[in-house]
């Protein structure tokens, strides 16, 4: 029996077994939402941006390891998506996105709400297709699927012309083979190997954790090989959570933004192990001056991402969770070495770093300190919930001050740094997560960039909580320009910011407002309470700045510190 | 250093941009490419020429690994091949100069393919030295117009560059 293309799109859905998708209608890909009207399997979750959807689509993703989807129509809602699929692309993340095209005979006519989609995308894809035939449909659909989730993750886009998703073809679901892509999942065994004796005859090693850790599943095996090694660990931003941050292993995480020990550590280390990171010039600093003692072993299943920025020693090409576990087994099986005393001396010279400058902010009784703000949040849920952020200061105070001890609960946009990630990104691991706490700590100016999807949050009623740090400033920048363009703060005064508790109100949330410090924890243990989606504005300190920080192009050992003007009513707080 | 790079790649159609635009993409520049169908159908040929340093070498030799209808990346430059490109020349030589600009052109065995009262257009095949070497000769005689193909590249058979 013949079946339009629409019904093939949605049966092939249903065998990748989706649930969710998110997405925004128009005419072209009517066909396709008219089937999804009453379906029982799959439930379309209507954002009010295309961009919102992509970044909802890729919060699920991040949350569940499952790859998110999106379904949009042609020309401006295909191009509101490439702003999401670059921000998943950059972090390598699972998503197939669905985008709706005229007929095949208008393509490259100019047609109305045409936009050359393949070729818009295809700079920020893993890959991407048209859909030219009714009889591919099946075909694509699960070829898509496959190359998102595997090998390296990414996005991948399909374009599909209106009248492909209404002409009809038999229902064939087909085995995939596609003959020139092969990821390597295995590790060379002699590389590996290698790598062990490195480690076992290295005195002052260190591992780098990255989001590679977290796409692979490989968490449990890097806190193995921490302890086996009895090794410390510093996370990168898109590895926090793969190892336990208040583990005593922990360093946090390194870089500019990063703590005073991980980035002492790194420059003074005779091997670094890094594991599913891509030495971001964030993480690096000056390239000259990083690491300069150390070898590098470096473990990736994208073989691009080795010897780009750095010298390698032993490259690695392999799945991380794979590599590890051979890696493991040689350690103890082969080397079974004892570092007592080595590490013992290691250990403790980073103590006394961490001594020196641990991650501190300087506490106030008048002003609210946006760090104190995470600090409450952590305290609160015990670190058992999903955080998402913004970008800007409010993802580094996040970052430093919030400790992730499992993966898959931090969501960030941590390689193309997108305003406006958090919030839809919130919703789409909330609805992938129900009865988690969901958190969204957030800028008032990124906030702004994706804010209409409070109505996507309220009539899904998602009880996603946005934490406002509201400076009145595009915070980062204006920190930039504090230090490098002699305070004049062009355009980053937002002068006018909504009220957010009324703008909470008109969409039907709850809105909320802490402005002394005294009224943070009352406000935060409030909307945990409340099984709704709330926004809390939290007035806080506009000079705060992030710190420690490691001018752009600076080697990573030389950072600015916090001036601490002491006040004898200001306290220094410590964190552990 | 300059590398000669073979693909075989999907014949679909958008293969070529997707290539081209990792080339652009990276700001990596492309010296030359040819395209074209192999006895499959189903499967084409390019070969790129590119310069660059050992590691933009091994990083564009990966990322092109990379692509999902990418085949096969070979770097002739590792091995023993035979390259060769084609030129067309439209020289208008002289009437007394036309005798010396057909000697040059069997001594480097082209052949004439058109021939006007005041044109010769002339069709060469070699690598590029031998190439460069007849353009350099008949520059003198009045070059109208001149095409070259993209380089195409093969690996030699049994022989291993030492
Ligand atoms: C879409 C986008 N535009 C511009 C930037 C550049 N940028 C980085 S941080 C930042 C300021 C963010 O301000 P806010 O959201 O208020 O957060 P804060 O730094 O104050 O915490 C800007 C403009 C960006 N990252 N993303």
């Amino acid at each position: 029996m013949k079946i339009s293309g629409a019904e093939i799109f949605v049966e092939s859905l249903k065998r990748e077994g989706v649930k969710h998708i998110f997405g925004y209608p128009g005419g072209v890909i009517l066909n396709i939402f008219d089937l999804l009207y009453d379906d029982k399997d799959i439930q379309l979750i209507l954002t009010r941006h295309e961009q919102g959807a992509v970044h909802a689509a890729d919060g699920y993703a991040r949350s569940t390891g499952r790859p998110g989807v999106v379904l949009v129509t042609s020309g401006p809602g295909a191009t509101n998506t490439i702003t999401g699929i670059a921000t998943a692309s950059m972090d390598s993340i699972p998503l197939v996105v669905f985008s709706g095209q005229v007929p095949t005979m208008l393509i490259g006519n100019d047609a109305f709400q045409e936009a050359d989609i393949v070729g818009i995308s295809r700079p920020c894809t893993k890959y991407n297709f048209l859909a030219k035939d009714v009889k591919d449909i099946a075909k694509i659909v699960r070829e898509s699927f496959h190359i998102a989730s595997t090998g390296r993750p990414g996005p991948v886009l399909i374009d599909l012309p209106k009248d492909v998703t209404s002409a009809k073809a038999e229902f064939i679901w087909p085995e995939i083979k596609i003959r020139s892509y092969n990821p390597t999942y295995e590790g060379n065994r002699w590389m590996i190997s290698q790598a062990a004796h490195l480690i076992a005859k290295s005195r002052k090693a260190l591992i780098i954790a990255g989001g590679g850790v977290v796409l692979s599943g490989a968490a449990r095996e890097l806190k193995e090989l921490a302890e086996i090694t009895e090794l410390p660990v510093t996370m990168t931003l898109m590895g926090l959570g793969s190892f336990p941050g208040s583990n005593k292993l922990s360093l946090g995480m390194p870089g500019m933004h990063g703590t005073y020990y991980a980035n002492k550590a790194i420059q003074d280390s005779d091997l670094l192990i890094a594991i599913g990171m891509r030495f971001d010039d964030r993480v690096t600093g000056k390239l000259d001056a990083f690491a300069p003692n150390a070898k590098i072993i470096h473990i990736d299943i994208d073989p691009t991402s080795i010897k780009k920025n750095v010298r390698v020693d032993i490259p690695i090409v392999g799945d991380v969770k794979r590599v590890l576990t051979v890696l493991n087994r040689i350690l103890k099986e082969e080397i079974k070495e004892q570092w007592g005393e080595v590490r013992k001396a290691w250990l403790r010279q980073i103590e006394i770093w961490k001594q020196e400058r641990p991650m501190t902010y300087t506490y106030s009784d008048e002003v609210i300190k946006p760090q104190f703000v995470v600090e409450k949040i952590y305290e609160l849920t015990k670190g058992d919930a999903i955080i998402s952020t913004e970008v800007g200061q409010n993802q580094m105070w996040a970052a430093q001050f919030y400790k992730f001890d499992k993966p898959r609960m931090w969501l960030t946009s941590g390689g193309l740094g997108t305003m406006g990630y958090g919030f839809p990104a919130a919703i789409g691991a909330q609805i992938s997560h129900p009865n988690k706490l969901v958190i969204d700590i957030a800028g008032d100016g990124s906030i702004q960039m994706n804010i209409q999807e409070l109505a996507t949050a309220v009539i899904n009623k998602l009880p996603v909580k946005v934490a406002i740090l509201n400076n009145r400033y595009l915070g980062m920048v204006r920190q930039w320009q504090e230090l490098f363009f002699g305070e004049r703060y062009s355009h980053t005064h937002l002068e006018v910011v909504p009220d957010f508790v009324k703008l909470a109100e008109a969409y039907g949330a709850i809105g909320l407002r802490a402005t002394k410090p005294s009224e943070v924890e009352p406000v935060l243990k409030e909307a945990f309470k409340i099984k709704k989606t709330v926004f809390m504005d939290f007035v806080v300190h506009w000079k705060e700045k992030v710190f420690p920080m490691v001018p752009a192009g600076a080697p990573i050992d030389q950072m600015l510190f916090e001036e601490v003007k002491e006040k004898p009513e200001k306290k220094l707080k410590a964190v552990k | 250093m300059r590398h000669t790079i073979s693909l075989l790649v999907e014949n679909k159609f958008g293969v070529l941009s997707r290539i081209a635009g990792l080339f652009s993409g990276r700001g990596y520049n492309i010296e030359s490419l040819s395209v074209g169908e192999t006895i499959d159908p189903q499967i084409s040929t390019m070969t790129i020429v590119t310069s660059g340093d050992d590691k933009i070498i091994e990083q564009i030799n990966k990322q092109l690994n990379k692509l999902i209808d990418v085949i096969k990346v070979i770097d002739m430059t590792e091995l023993a091949h035979v390259e060769r490109e084609m030129v067309l020349i439209k020289v208008a030589p002289r009437q007394e100069d036309k005798a010396e600009v057909l000697r040059l052109t069997e001594i480097f065995r082209g052949r004439v393919l058109d021939s006007s009262k005041t044109t010769y257009t002339i069709e060469v095949t070699g690598d590029e030295k031998k190439i460069e070497a007849l353009v350099e000769l008949l520059k003198p005689f009045g070059i109208k117009e001149f095409v070259r193909t993209g380089k195409i590249a093969m690996g030699r058979e049994g022989i291993r560059k030492t």
